[in-house]
């Protein structure tokens, strides 16, 4: 008994332990996600956490012994968002046509995203500490609790704010255009990558390589307004 | 494949040291693909002078499957970030009804905003029988 707690200790401290339980939790998911025909509510990365989430629960892991071997996951967040070039630039075409209509979606996406969170969370009660962690919940999990941190909020709060924004919009966008009768797949993109960073490019791919694009292109720029507006936009409210 | 990682990872370095030093708001990464897009145009451009000096994945559609793979498995890479949810339990059930709510309602809008400006302008700036 005592030679398996001992293998236990020895693999949960390596990096494979872990990033074979991200790998296989995700295989998991992504097969479950195809099973449905990619249906939105299977999306693959909510299921992954949950089910890597329940793991480390069950197991006491901490969420560092974790990130230890998740890392080289992670890691490839950065050299991904250089790949986004390449689409972009065989579809560069189509997105210089769409300049002007991108920049206007840009600015109202942005202080949408922007007003309605510290508003609502206004509103609703919430503490300054927890608006301003949500307050710039629509951009990329680095952007954002670089934000956050620079205003002397609590960035890893920022982080989980920004990953469940994702997955919700990621969870919404294809149902809530449907409804909408917004076929664009240009315009779908593009806000799917706006209001829900890089887990709404990735449901975008999923969807067409032209929505990813715009997806690609809208997550980007908005985490460069939306770094300058924020500062501005809690200013007025305080 | 090596060859196109290499130049994947070197454009994100450029990018990483271009945020840092002028200490704008931009990701590295943003930057990075910035400077991909550069190398591409400059590529096509010169293209004769290209296919003799570059190596043969940069030229021949190496580089494009290697950033297709990348980005088929972008789902992916959100999980790590995404499991820090275990370490904020707390904050998220005591506040979990007015955050689901926030989060929900603001996402809606921000969609619907951004997806009906885009097609609006676009209408306007261009007739709608030659928009793809």
């Amino acid at each position: 008994m005592s030679g398996d707690f001992a293998l236990w200790v020895y693999l949960s401290r390596t990096p494979l332990l872990w990033l074979t339980v991200t790998l296989v939790a995700y295989t998991i998911a992504d097969r479950f996600s195809e099973a449905t025909g990619r249906q939105p509510l299977a999306n693959p990365v909510l299921h992954a956490i949950w089910m890597t989430g329940l793991v480390l629960q069950l197991t006491g892991t901490p969420y560092q012994t974790y990130f230890e071997g998740a890392q080289f996951v992670h890691f490839l967040l950065g050299p991904a968002t250089v790949a986004l070039a390449l689409p972009l630039y065989e579809r560069r075409g189509i997105v210089r046509r769409a300049l002007l209509p991108m920049l206007a979606a840009l600015v109202v996406g942005c202080i949408t995203a922007l007003t309605s969170a510290i508003v609502l969370g206004r509103a609703l009660g919430l503490s300054h500490e927890i608006i301003v962690a949500i307050a710039p919940k629509s951009v990329t999990t680095g952007v954002a609790m670089g934000i956050v941190e620079t205003l002397g909020g609590d960035p890893t709060l920022a982080a989980v704010l920004v990953m469940l924004t994702g997955a919700a919009g990621a969870i919404i966008v294809t149902p809530l255009f449907n409804l909408l009768r917004i076929r664009d797949l240009r315009a779908r993109g593009f806000a799917a990558g706006l209001a829900a960073h890089g887990l709404g490019t990735a449901r975008a791919f999923q969807v067409s390589e032209t929505a990813g694009t715009f997806a690609g292109i809208a997550m980007g720029l908005n985490a460069f307004l939306t770094a300058m507006l924020v500062p501005v936009m809690l200013g007025l409210v305080r | 494949m090596i060859v196109s990682l290499a130049l994947i990872l070197l454009a994100q370095l450029l990018g990483e040291a271009v945020a840092h030093a002028s200490g704008a708001p931009v990701p590295g990464p943003v930057i990075g693909a910035a400077l991909m897009f550069g190398f591409l145009l400059i590529r096509d451009r010169y293209r004769s002078i290209a296919t003799a000096i570059l190596p043969r994945p940069l030229v021949e559609g190496g580089l494009e499957t290697t950033a297709k793979g990348l980005l088929a498995h972008l789902s992916l890479m959100f999980v790590p970030a995404g499991v820090g949810i275990v370490g904020r339990l707390d904050v998220l059930t005591a506040n979990g009804l007015a955050l689901a709510i926030v989060l929900i309602v603001s996402v809606v809008l921000t969609l619907s905003a951004t997806a009906l400006t885009l097609a609006a302008v676009s209408r306007i700036v261009r007739p709608p029988e030659d928009s793809p």
